[in-house]
C-alpha cells in the first residue's frame, strides 16, 4: 500500500536564533534518549526529525544556550 | 543526503565483561567489574547515549527502598518486601541487596548526589511502606545522572553508544559467548565476543498502549522496550513470573508518576471522588492497585491525589520536588490545564500493563549474584527478576552483579560460537530494509500494544486471551513477513517492535499457565479468582524450549527469614475498613 506523511505538531521547539548546531553543538541531540532530535542540512539547526517524544526534557535542561522547549502535545493537554 | 541513511558493514570486538544498556543498573556494573579487576577490558553498550539514558534520564525524586540502620534491618525489609508479594521470592536475592544497598547509598553520597539530611545530619528516611520506614528523598534527584556518568569517565570505561544489541551469542558449551548489535543511525553491525554479559536493559515499558494517542506517551522511559527480555528469551534463560504484571498509579493522561511517596509523609493521599481515603497505604502491590482499580469502577472514583488540605508552604516543597526532578514536564502539564495543588484534588489512574521488577516482580531469573540460567550471563535492574528494585536495587544488583561478572570473566575463555549465527542475524535485522512496499514499524506496534490493553489487561479472562493469542500471532506474520522501513532509525523501532510483540506473547503465555489468582490486580484470573497457595505457591519459569515457549514450575527456595502465619496477609488488609 501507498505512505503517507501525516500533518501533526511536534513537543520539541528549537528558536533558530539561539541554536548553535553551526557552529558544532549537538547537546540535545546527544542526550535525547529516544534519538529524536536531528540538525538539519539545510538550516544548520536542531529540529525534531521524529515525532517519539516521552517529554522528559533533557534536550531543554541540556541546552547550552536555552534554545530549546518541550512542550506538552495537544492531545495530552 | 538521506536522513539515518542504511550503511552495509560489520565489524568484530572483544572484551572480558559487556553489559548491555547504560541506564542505572549498568553503569554501576560496568564501573564495579573495572574496580574489581582493573585489568579487565569492559565495554558498556548502549542504543541512546549513556549521558541521559534508561529510566533515570531526567533525575529521580528519592529512593523507595532505602534500608539504613537506625530506621530499618536487612531482615525486616525482607519479610516486608517477601509479604508484599504474596511469598513468591527469592529471599536470599532480597537480603543481599539490603545488606549491601547502605554501602551503595554511601556511595552515591560521596558521588555529590545529596540525600535528604535532618539537623543531626542523619538521613531522614520516611515512612511509605506498610510495615517498615525506607523512603528517602534526593533533594537535588536531577544531578543523578551526570554524577554516575562523572565515574565512568572518571574509571575510563569503553562507552558504546548508539548500538542497539539485537540478540546473545550463545556458545557451543552453553555458556553466553558475546552479542550482536546494530548502529541505530547507520545500521551498520557489531559482534562483540564476551566473556561474561550483563543484561541492565529496563523495563517493557512500551507493552500496553496509553489512550492519549501518542505512543511514547507511557510511564517508564519510552525507550525500554523490553529488549532485554526478549533477547534472554531467545538466549534460552529463563524469565520468572511474568504473569505478575506492573500496573502504575499516575496522573491521567500525563502518564507520569503521581508520587504518593513523595507527597505521602508531608500528608497527601490517594483519595477518592468524596475526598476520603480508601486504602491503608499508599506504597504499590498487587494489592493496593486491585483497591485502586476497584475504586475507579465503582461510584467512588475516579481517584484523586489530594493535597488540597496542606499548608501553603508544604505544597511549594511538594511542588518543587515534583515539578523539578523525576519528570519535570509535570508543571508544564499542569499549567496547561489549570490544575493547581492548592484548588483541587488531581486526577489521577492507572496505567497500561508493563513488565517491570523495579516496582513489581517478573524478569528474567537471577539468583543473589544476578547470575541467569545462562552460564555467564548476568541481569540487574528493572528487567531482572528481584522485586521492587526500584533505582536503588538497579544500582546495588548491578554492582554485584558486575563484580561477580569480572571474577568470573577472569577465569574462563572465550567460548567459541556457530559463525553462522552472525549472518542469520544479519538477515532477520535487515529484512524490513529489503522490501519496496509494507506494513511501517509504528502500525505493526501499534497493533500489537492496542491488542495487549483489549485482551491482556487484567482482570484476565481465558478465553479474552485465547483470542489475543490468536490476533498476536497475526501481527508476527505481519511483522516477520511484511514490516518495511526506510533508514536507520526506522529500524531501531522495527527491532523494537519485535521485542513488544515477544513480550507480549511472553505475557499471555505465563499468564495462562498460572491458573490461580494473585498479586491482586497484576494477576487477577476471573476464571480463577482466589489464591491457592497448594498448586501454585511457587514461582513459574518461562524459556524457549525445542524453538517454542514453555512453562513450569519451580519452587520458592526455604526463606532465609521466617515469616510468621499471622504476618503474611498483612498487605492483603489494603482497604480502609468502614468506620464505626
Amino acid at each position: 500500500m501507498p505512505l503517507a506523511p501525516t500533518f501533526t505538531t511536534v513537543p520539541v521547539v528549537v528558536d533558530d536564533a539561539k541554536c548553535i548546531a553551526e557552529k558544532g553543538c549537538t547537546v540535545c541531540v546527544d542526550v535525547c534518549p529516544l534519538d529524536v532530535l536531528r540538525i538539519s542540512d539545510t538550516t544548520g539547526k536542531a529540529y525534531m526529525a521524529y515525532d517519539e517524544c516521552w517529554y522528559c526534557m533533557p534536550c531543554e535542561a541540556d541546552c547550552p544556550t536555552g534554545a530549546v522547549k518541550v512542550n506538552i502535545p495537544y492531545l495530552l493537554k | 543526503m538521506t536522513l539515518d541513511a542504511i550503511v552495509d558493514g560489520i565489524s568484530e570486538v572483544a572484551c572480558d565483561v559487556l553489559v548491555i544498556g547504560g541506564g542505572t543498573a549498568g553503569p554501576m556494573a560496568a564501573l564495579k567489574a573495572k574496580q574489581k579487576n582493573p585489568k579487565a577490558n569492559v565495554i558498556l553498550l548502549e542504543k541512546a547515549n549513556v549521558k541521559r539514558s534508561g529510566a533515570i534520564s531526567m533525575g529521580m525524586d528519592g529512593l523507595n527502598n532505602a534500608v539504613i540502620p537506625g530506621y530499618a534491618t536487612p531482615e525486616q525489609y525482607t519479610k516486608e518486601i517477601t509479604i508484599a508479594n504474596d511469598g513468591i521470592v527469592n529471599q536470599k536475592a532480597v537480603l543481599k541487596y539490603a545488606q549491601n544497598c547502605y554501602k551503595i547509598i554511601e556511595e552515591l553520597d560521596s558521588y555529590g548526589i545529596r540525600f535528604l539530611k535532618n539537623e543531626n545530619g542523619d538521613f531522614a528516611v520516611k515512612k511509605v511502606h506498610h510495615i517498615g520506614t525506607y523512603v528517602l528523598p534526593m533533594p537535588n534527584g536531577e544531578t543523578v545522572k551526570k554524577a554516575l556518568y562523572r565515574q565512568l569517565r572518571r574509571a575510563r570505561l569503553l562507552i558504546s553508544n548508539r548500538y542497539m544489541a539485537t540478540r546473545l551469542l550463545t556458545g557451543t558449551d552453553g555458556r553466553v559467548a558475546g552479542a550482536i548489535a546494530v548502529n541505530t543511525r547507520t545500521s551498520e553491525f557489531l559482534v562483540i565476543k564476551a566473556k561474561s554479559v550483563i543484561l541492565c536493559m529496563g523495563a517493557a515499558g512500551r507493552l500496553g498502549l496509553p489512550t492519549s494517542g501518542y505512543m511514547y506517551g507511557t510511564y517508564e522511559n519510552a525507550a525500554n522496550a523490553g529488549d532485554g527480555y526478549a533477547m534472554a528469551y531467545h538466549a534460552g534463560a529463563a524469565l520468572a513470573n511474568l504473569e505478575c504484571f506492573q500496573i502504575n498509579p499516575l496522573i491521567k493522561d500525563y502518564n507520569g508518576p503521581a508520587c504518593a511517596y513523595v507527597a505521602g509523609p508531608f500528608g497527601a493521599y490517594t483519595a477518592n471522588n468524596e475526598g476520603a481515603r480508601f486504602i491503608e497505604c499508599d506504597y504499590w502491590s498487587g494489592q493496593m492497585m486491585l483497591e485502586f482499580f476497584n475504586e475507579l469502577q465503582s461510584g467512588k472514583g475516579p481517584v484523586f491525589l489530594k493535597l488540597n488540605h496542606l499548608h501553603e508552604d508544604t505544597i511549594k516543597e511538594i511542588e518543587t520536588i515534583l515539578h523539578k526532578v523525576e519528570r519535570p514536564t509535570r508543571g508544564l502539564f499542569h499549567e496547561g490545564r489549570g490544575t493547581d495543588y492548592r484548588r483541587e484534588m488531581i486526577e489521577m489512574h492507572i496505567s497500561e500493563i508493563g513488565f517491570c521488577s523495579g516496582h513489581s516482580a517478573s524478569g528474567v531469573f537471577v539468583d543473589d549474584f544476578g547470575r541467569t540460567t545462562i552460564p555467564g550471563l548476568y541481569a540487574a535492574g528493572d528487567m531482572a527478576s528481584v522485586p521492587h528494585n526500584y533505582m536503588l536495587g538497579a544500582f546495588t544488583n548491578g554492582a554485584i552483579a558486575g563484580e561477580d561478572a569480572a571474577e568470573y570473566a577472569a577465569n574462563v575463555d572465550f567460548a567459541s560460537f556457530d559463525a553462522g549465527a552472525v549472518a542469520l542475524e544479519k538477515e532477520r535485522v535487515l529484512a524490513p530494509t529489503k522490501r519496496e512496499d509494507g506494513i511501517p514499524p509504528n502500525q505493526i506496534e501499534y497493533k500489537t500494544r492496542r491488542l495487549v490493553n483489549d485482551y491482556l489487561q487484567p482482570p484476565k479472562v481465558t478465553r479474552k486471551y485465547e483470542l489475543g493469542q490468536t490476533r498476536l500471532a497475526e501481527v508476527r506474520d505481519d511483522l516477520e513477513n511484511r514490516m518495511m522501513v526506510r533508514n536507520s532509525h526506522e529500524l531501531m523501532r522495527a527491532l523494537e517492535a519485535h521485542s513488544i510483540l515477544d513480550c507480549a506473547d511472553m505475557a499471555a503465555f505465563a499468564s495462562l499457565y498460572r491458573t490461580e489468582s494473585r498479586w491482586g490486580l497484576y494477576h487477577l484470573r476471573t476464571d480463577f479468582p482466589h489464591k491457592n497457595d497448594e498448586d501454585w505457591f511457587c514461582h513459574t519459569l518461562l524459556s524457549k524450549k525445542d524453538g517454542r515457549m514453555a512453562c513450569e514450575k519451580r519452587a520458592v527456595d526455604p526463606y532465609v527469614v521466617p515469616i510468621a502465619e499471622d504476618e503474611r496477609d498483612l498487605y492483603d488488609k489494603q482497604r480502609i475498613r468502614a468506620s464505626a
